[in-house]
Formats: structure tokens, C-alpha cells, sequence
């Protein structure tokens, strides 16, 4: 078999990325103390908003306890409250402030996910028992959203291969499937296709078992060192750094495991534009705007953002470049 | 007699009136947008709904221009014809901030890049071309200069028209997903040049005869 490796450029710019991150970890236990001064400072601030009138009381998060992740200094973290008040959850408005402003009567607990199809040993999971018993660890990524706008996170979770493989995949089990959560008495945007942004629900995402089982993806349960907040995809979200953003399917119900390629939101929205693979690529272009550059969302006002250059796989092409070898990633997007 | 002076008198004030309304609604607004984006209420990163929230306030600046025509001329109400100057130098303010916004915020003053995003994206260049428009319609409304131009100010100022076009479809190509708002926009825009139509032929009428 013919093993292509990739264009030496692509490795070169890997090497300037900082994969560091997630090699070595210390574990380290958080206190209650970080959640409850959180949402006392939530409070006061919320009293001292002129606007803050119609401003909803923060979904309480809780502490978790994780194996923390080691900080690299190339990945300067993107500050907490920006984390969470600029997010695209479409299920809570197209506006990216209406998930934090709309998702906080969302209710996460109880929550349970089901994972079926081509496995062994199907179930449904507590996912809030999960948490305690999984051995969470924090991983440091940086998210690059196919909007051209990146940040990073501290996510905590877990890896999803890890956690397929307790359901026991068969042989046929060729793609993963995920659903997003599907109440429209819950979530506007599923009620009114208007405030949903036209999007076909409940949202569906899907990656290939390679990209699945790669140690690099996670499902992630919190970010900051606590559970995530509803509008960052509570209780139980994906995050797979190397593609964009719209691929870390949030809230999800569902994990099947099929043997034909699954259908996603997005690429069923609007195929010419978003693909099924969604590899973060400098030199595909979307139609609308270049990929080749990105704005970094970062500590500071509105003009210390700085746009900087996208990498190939957002970074991570030394760990997951070989995934694809062979593919045309031109026509593959 | 005294009570059409009087009438007169009253419709004057009421243009001022309105004059005044429409330098505190175009500006209220940006003041208000200054304070939410320090306050963080436009979330972590307000760098897109800046430049939508100053789009769509141009488009609806556009449309309110365009009415105001066929009000005076429904309501004999010459004076409301005053409106039209100060709504279309906002509206170009209104542009040019949200030029700008995309300019400086979204692409970080990155010339190469922008050059390449003019030319290759083409509701960039519909938007570009609309403010360009804007642009001389604005430098043009200085009164010495409409006085030097005379008919051809007209000729030149009927390019309102096809400016409203070109804002209706950048922002139709413009959004991500949702077609529905866009269409609300296009509907509108359409209602409003089809009233005017008979100014439009007259105004095609002018550039073929010149």
C-alpha cells in the first residue's frame, strides 16, 4: 500500500506548535471556594449593570476533580468569561450572545447518553456518575472556529476512544454518529427555525473511527476547572482540536456507532461550504472568507485582538496528519 | 390667508423637529453601542456583532432614506424633504464605521489580506462598492458643490437606488445561515423602489439623454 507522507511544510509548522501541552499533567484538586466566589462576583456584577435587568441568573457550575493539564506558554488560555458569553449554539440563537443569555434554565442533571449501533455491549450511561468515576483530566486546546476566530481553552474530560471501547465496537463500526439533545420546549431554537438559524434538528455531527479512537479527542464535561456551562454544551460536549469548532457537537444524547458515513448539520445545511471532515485547513478557503489567517481571542479590549496565522490541523498535523494521507484535503473539507 | 402662514409655520418646525429625531436616533445608538461593547455585552469577542449590528443600522438608514420621497409627496409635505441630507450622511457614517470595523477589527489593518478578500469575496466587493457609492454621495452633498453640479447632482444622487440593492444582497450573501431576515430586507427595499419607480425612469431618462 502506497503510504503518502505529508508536504514537508506541513511538518514544519507543526513543529511550531505547542503539543507539549498534554504530554505530562499533575494532578491537581480544586476547592469549592473558585465556583461559589465566581458566582458572588457573577452577582455583583450583575447588580451593578445598567442593562442587567433582563440578564439571567448563571446556571450554578460545580468543581471537578482532574489530572491538570501542563500550561504551555505558546497557548496563552482565552479568559473564562470570554470562554463563555461568545458561543455559536444555534439550539439558543444565532447571536453569540444568546447562548449565555438563553441557555440557563437549560436542565443538564439528570442527563443520560445512550451509545448504540455496532456495539457489543450497548448502554445508556449517567453521565453525571460518569464525571466521578471516569478519572477526568485537563487538556489544554486550542479551538479554532471555521468563523476564523480562535481561543483556548482548559477543557476537563475525558478521551472518547477510551470510552467507546467499553461498549465494544464491532468490526463493522466504521463512523461515529452524535446527536445534540432534541426539546424545543428547552431550546428556542429548535421551536422557531427563524431564531435556529434554518438548521435541520436535532443537531448531528459524525467522525470517522479513526479520528474517534485518535487520543486527541475528547468528550469534554467542564472547562475552567468546573462543569460546563449550559451555553459551552452541559453537561457532555466533543471537542476535537484539529477540526473547526463546529464539529464539538454540545449537549449530546446519542453516540451510535454505524458503518456508513453519517449525515451532519452543517455539511446538510450548506454542502459547498462545510464538509464532513472540517480538518482546520490554511489553504482551503471557505467561499466567504479566508482560512488562512485567524484572530486570536485573547485577554485584552477589542483591539488587542490579533489576527495570526492558522496552522495546518490547527496545530496538531504531527499527531494527526498521517489520519489523511492519501486524501485530497482540497476536495475532502 | 394667516391660516395657511400659520400651517406653514407649523410644518417648518415640525421638519426641524424631525431633523433633530434623526441626528439623536442615528447617534443614540452608536453611543449605546460604545457602552455595551466596554461592558462586555456584546460577549468575549464583539467583534462580529459590531460590524452586523453598524451593517444592519446602515441598511435600515438606506431605507428610511428612500422613504422619505414618497412621504412628502403623499402628504404635501415639501419640509419633510429636509430629512434627506442629514439621513444620508448618517447612513454613510453608519457605512464607514462598519467599513472600518471589518477593516481594523476583523482583518487587523492586513493589507495583503484585505486586498485578496476585496477581490475574491464577492459580497465583499458588492459592500465595497455600495460605500464607494455612498462615499461620493456624501462629498457631493456639500452645498457649494451641489450648486457647481447642478443636473448632473441629480444624475449622480439616483445612484441611491442601486446602492440599496447592492446593501440587500452583500447582506444576502453575507449571512452564514438563515435566509429569512435578508429576504424581510430585499422585500422591503423592493416595496419602497417600486413606489418610487416613476423618480427611477425619470432618473434613467436623465443619464440616456445626457
Amino acid at each position: 500500500m502506497l503510504i503518502k507522507s505529508p508536504p514537508p511544510k506541513l511538518l514544519t509548522e507543526a513543529h511550531a506548535t505547542p503539543e507539549s501541552a498534554y504530554v505530562s499533567r499533575r494532578t491537581l484538586i480544586k476547592g469549592v471556594g473558585a465556583g461559589i466566589g465566581g458566582l458572588l462576583l457573577a452577582r455583583n456584577a450583575q447588580a451593578l449593570d445598567l442593562f442587567g435587568a433582563d440578564k439571567p441568573q448563571a446556571a450554578p457550575r460545580k468543581p471537578l476533580d482532574f489530572a491538570a493539564d501542563k500550561p504551555a506558554p505558546e497557548l496563552a488560555l482565552t479568559p473564562e468569561a470570554k470562554v463563555t458569553t461568545h458561543n455559536n449554539f444555534y439550539e439558543f440563537g444565532t447571536g453569540k450572545t444568546d447562548p449565555a443569555e438563553h441557555s440557563q434554565q437549560l436542565k443538564t442533571e439528570p442527563w443520560t447518553l445512550t451509545v448504540e449501533g455496532e456495539v457489543e455491549k450497548p448502554g445508556t450511561v449517567d453521565v453525571w456518575k460518569l464525571m466521578g468515576e471516569i478519572g477526568l483530566e485537563e487538556r489544554i486546546y486550542r479551538m479554532r472556529c471555521v468563523e476564523a476566530w480562535s481561543m483556548v481553552i482548559p477543557w476537563v474530560g475525558f478521551e472518547l476512544g477510551k470510552f467507546l471501547k467499553r461498549f465494544a465496537p464491532t468490526s463493522r463500526a466504521k463512523y461515529v454518529a452524535f446527536e445534540t439533545l432534541y426539546d424545543p420546549e428547552q431550546m428556542p431554537g429548535q421551536r422557531n427555525r427563524y431564531v435556529g438559524g434554518g438548521v435541520d434538528y436535532p443537531y448531528v455531527e459524525g467522525l470517522r473511527m479513526d479520528e474517534a479512537m485518535h487520543p486527541l479527542s475528547i468528550l469534554s464535561v467542564g472547562l475552567y476547572g468546573k462543569t460546563l456551562p449550559p451555553q459551552n454544551g452541559a453537561p457532555i460536549r466533543l471537542v476535537v482540536p484539529w477540526k473547526y469548532g463546529f464539529k464539538g457537537i454540545k449537549s449530546i444524547v446519542k453516540i451510535k456507532l454505524v458503518e456508513h458515513m453519517p449525515p451532519t448539520s452543517w455539511n446538510k445545511l450548506a454542502p459547498q461550504e462545510y464538509g464532513f471532515f472540517a480538518n482546520v485547513n490554511p489553504a482551503v478557503d471557505h467561499p466567504r472568507w479566508s482560512q488562512a489567517s485567524e484572530r486570536f481571542i485573547g485577554p485584552g479590549g477589542l483591539f488587542s485582538v490579533k489576527r495570526q496565522p492558522t496552522l495546518p490541523f490547527n496545530g496538531y498535523a504531527e499527531e494527526v496528519a498521517s489520519l489523511y494521507s492519501g486524501m485530497d484535503l482540497k476536495k475532502f473539507y | 390667508m394667516a391660516g395657511s402662514v400659520k400651517k406653514t409655520a407649523w410644518r417648518k418646525r415640525l421638519a426641524i423637529a424631525l431633523q433633530i429625531c434623526v441626528h439623536i436616533g442615528a447617534l443614540l445608538p452608536l453611543l449605546w453601542l460604545f457602552v455595551a461593547v466596554n461592558d462586555g455585552r456584546l460577549g468575549g469577542d464583539p467583534v462580529k456583532e459590531l460590524i452586523h449590528y453598524l451593517g444592519m443600522g446602515t441598511l435600515r438608514l438606506l431605507l428610511l432614506t428612500l422613504l422619505v420621497s414618497p412621504f412628502a409627496r403623499a402628504l404635501h409635505f415639501g419640509q419633510l424633504n429636509r430629512l434627506r441630507r442629514p439621513l444620508g450622511l448618517w447612513c454613510f457614517t453608519w457605512a464607514t464605521l462598519h467599513f472600518s470595523a471589518w477593516l481594523a477589527l476583523d482583518l487587523g489593518l492586513d493589507w495583503s489580506l484585505i486586498g485578496t478578500e476585496l477581490v475574491k469575496r464577492t459580497y465583499i466587493l458588492l459592500g465595497f462598492s455600495a460605500w464607494l457609492i455612498l462615499f461620493a454621495l456624501a462629498i457631493t452633498s456639500l452645498p457649494a458643490l451641489m450648486r457647481r453640479m447642478r443636473k448632473n447632482w441629480k444624475k449622480l444622487h439616483g445612484l441611491l437606488y442601486p446602492v440599496v440593492l447592492l446593501a440587500c444582497w452583500h447582506f444576502w450573501w453575507s449571512v452564514k445561515s438563515g435566509w429569512i431576515e435578508p429576504a424581510i430586507y430585499f422585500a422591503i427595499a423592493l416595496v419602497l423602489l417600486v413606489w418610487r419607480r416613476d423618480s427611477i425612469s425619470r432618473w434613467f431618462a436623465s443619464l440616456r439623454s445626457s
